[in-house]
């Protein structure tokens, strides 16, 4: 009973956490989605040098653990004396991160489209940015949504380390009120259902969405199905 | 048919490392002509194809599309002249996320800038003369082959091309459903569509090819009218490969 009173005190803090690791995992998310996709367009369609440069960030960041690249970041932001927000830096950090792990999502789509649609494209007097954009990506983003959500959730988990910094997360209210009440077990499952809970809500929902903008006999492997 | 001659393709010539694809390949063609291409896989017809559309760039040679001399460096000239030379794939390519409608209308709207209510008007009046009114919202997984192949011409007559290029439009289709898309090459060149087609179906070409182009090892061996080179007695390349074809 003590412990059940104790996650109901400590509750409205961790709820209130989550809307930090809601804010960073979101923010980070979206960073991710436009530097990611850029840095795929530039992977797939882009010059030689381009493609070096795409290689040389997904393994920078893909090689690094993601606390080492935490502290690196800490590091940037006091090196180029910007403001020490460990929300900001958790932010920037996971969104750079999840930039290179979104790069590879879209590349995979991109690359998942039928050959040939881009030749169509031009066939009918549509410039090569104008192809990619009105053909391919369309078709990219839909292939994209599965592993995306894959994303979503290694992301949301993977910013509970963020707590390290300072950030006010799930997790760092969770450790407060355990350092304070000593029930570790009662509050660490209370934040891990948590975890659990937002995980659940948004893979659905974006579930949800990849059936809405299914294409009645297209397969998430680009090709077509028998009907 | 006019005399006014619409394309001019001189000395087109392709190499992908040491290997010779096209070796200085010409074409001209005049209003309302159909000219074919023939000859056995790998001769060099769909890359003949692509490089009168300029899918490919070629090597060497030049294009002349109603007397302009085409800047094949100028990717804004590529663009306006790819719309005037329409393409029908083997494949068909259509866009997989659209319905019919849309593939039709897309380019209407981001290349010729026709409104929304516009492109769909003309979409419309396009597969209607392909017979298609009823699937216009299907998506193309949705189609037949033939129907694919069907909303595809009616995609690239929605750009009023001078000249249409067809590459093995009847190639992917099953055998019962070929003759509808021939239906609709037939009407075509009755209504005048300058064409030049890639194709083995022989007995439609000698019924209505104005030319027929022979090509093999990247070559243009033999051209000439139907009569000229198939006709009785005549001893020719083209003659024993339509010999052979007919024989299989």
């Amino acid at each position: 009973m003590h412990s059940l009173r104790v996650v109901l005190d400590a509750f409205p803090a961790i709820l209130s956490g989550s809307v930090v690791t809601l804010g960073i995992v979101f923010g980070a998310l979206f960073l991710g989605l436009i530097l990611g996709f850029s840095l795929a367009l530039m992977q797939v369609y882009g010059k030689p040098w381009q493609k070096v440069i795409v290689a040389v960030y997904v393994w920078f960041f893909r090689g690094f653990p993601i606390l080492v690249l935490l502290f690196l970041g800490y590091g940037f932001f006091v090196a180029l004396s910007l403001p020490l927000e460990p929300f900001l830096i958790s932010l920037v950090v996971l969104g750079l991160t999840s930039a290179a792990y979104q790069s590879q999502i879209f590349r995979g789509a991109l690359q998942s489209v039928k050959q040939g649609q881009l030749a169509a494209a031009r066939a009918l007097g549509m410039g090569d940015w104008q192809g990619i954009r009105c053909i391919i990506i369309p078709q990219a983003l839909r292939l994209s949504i599965p592993g995306w959500s894959n994303e979503y959730s290694i992301l949301l988990k993977d910013s509970a380390i963020c707590f390290v910094l300072g950030t006010q997360d799930i997790m760092a209210k969770t450790s407060f009120a355990a350092a304070r009440t000593h029930e570790h077990l009662a509050l660490f499952a209370c934040a891990g259902l948590l975890y659990f809970i937002l995980t659940l809500l948004v893979v659905h929902l974006l579930q949800r969405l990849e059936k809405r903008l299914h294409i009645p006999g297209y397969t998430e492997a680009g090709g077509t199905e028998n009907l | 048919m006019s005399d006014e001659q619409i394309l001019l393709a001189e000395h087109i010539g392709l190499r992908v490392g040491d290997k010779i694809i096209l070796d200085d390949c010409s074409l001209s063609l005049k209003k309302g002509e159909l000219k074919v291409l023939i000859g056995p896989s790998g001769a060099g017809k769909s890359t003949f194809l692509q490089c009168l559309n300029l899918l490919q760039t070629p090597d060497t040679g030049s294009i002349t599309l109603e007397g302009h001399p085409l800047d094949m460096k100028k990717p804004r000239a590529l663009c306006d002249y790819r719309t005037k030379v329409g393409m029908i794939f083997q494949d068909f390519k259509l866009f997989d996320h659209l319905t019919a409608i849309d593939n039709v209308s897309i380019a209407l709207k981001k290349v010729k800038g026709l409104s929304e209510k516009n492109a769909r008007q003309r979409a419309e009046t396009e597969l209607d003369r392909v017979n298609l009114t009823d699937q216009a919202t299907l998506y193309p997984a949705q189609l037949s082959g033939g129907q694919k192949q069907r909303v595809a011409f009616a995609r690239a007559l929605a750009m009023d091309p001078l000249i249409l290029l067809l590459d093995e439009p009847t190639s992917a289709l099953d055998p019962e459903l070929v003759g509808e898309v021939l239906q609709v090459i037939r009407d075509l060149s009755s209504r005048g569509m300058t064409m030049v087609m890639a194709t083995h179906q022989m007995d439609f070409i000698r019924q209505i090819a104005s030319e027929i182009i022979f090509m093999e090892h990247g070559r243009i061996l033999e051209q000439g009218n139907p009569e000229t080179l198939l006709g009785d007695g005549i001893q020719s390349r083209t003659k024993q490969f339509y010999t052979s074809l007919a024989s299989v």
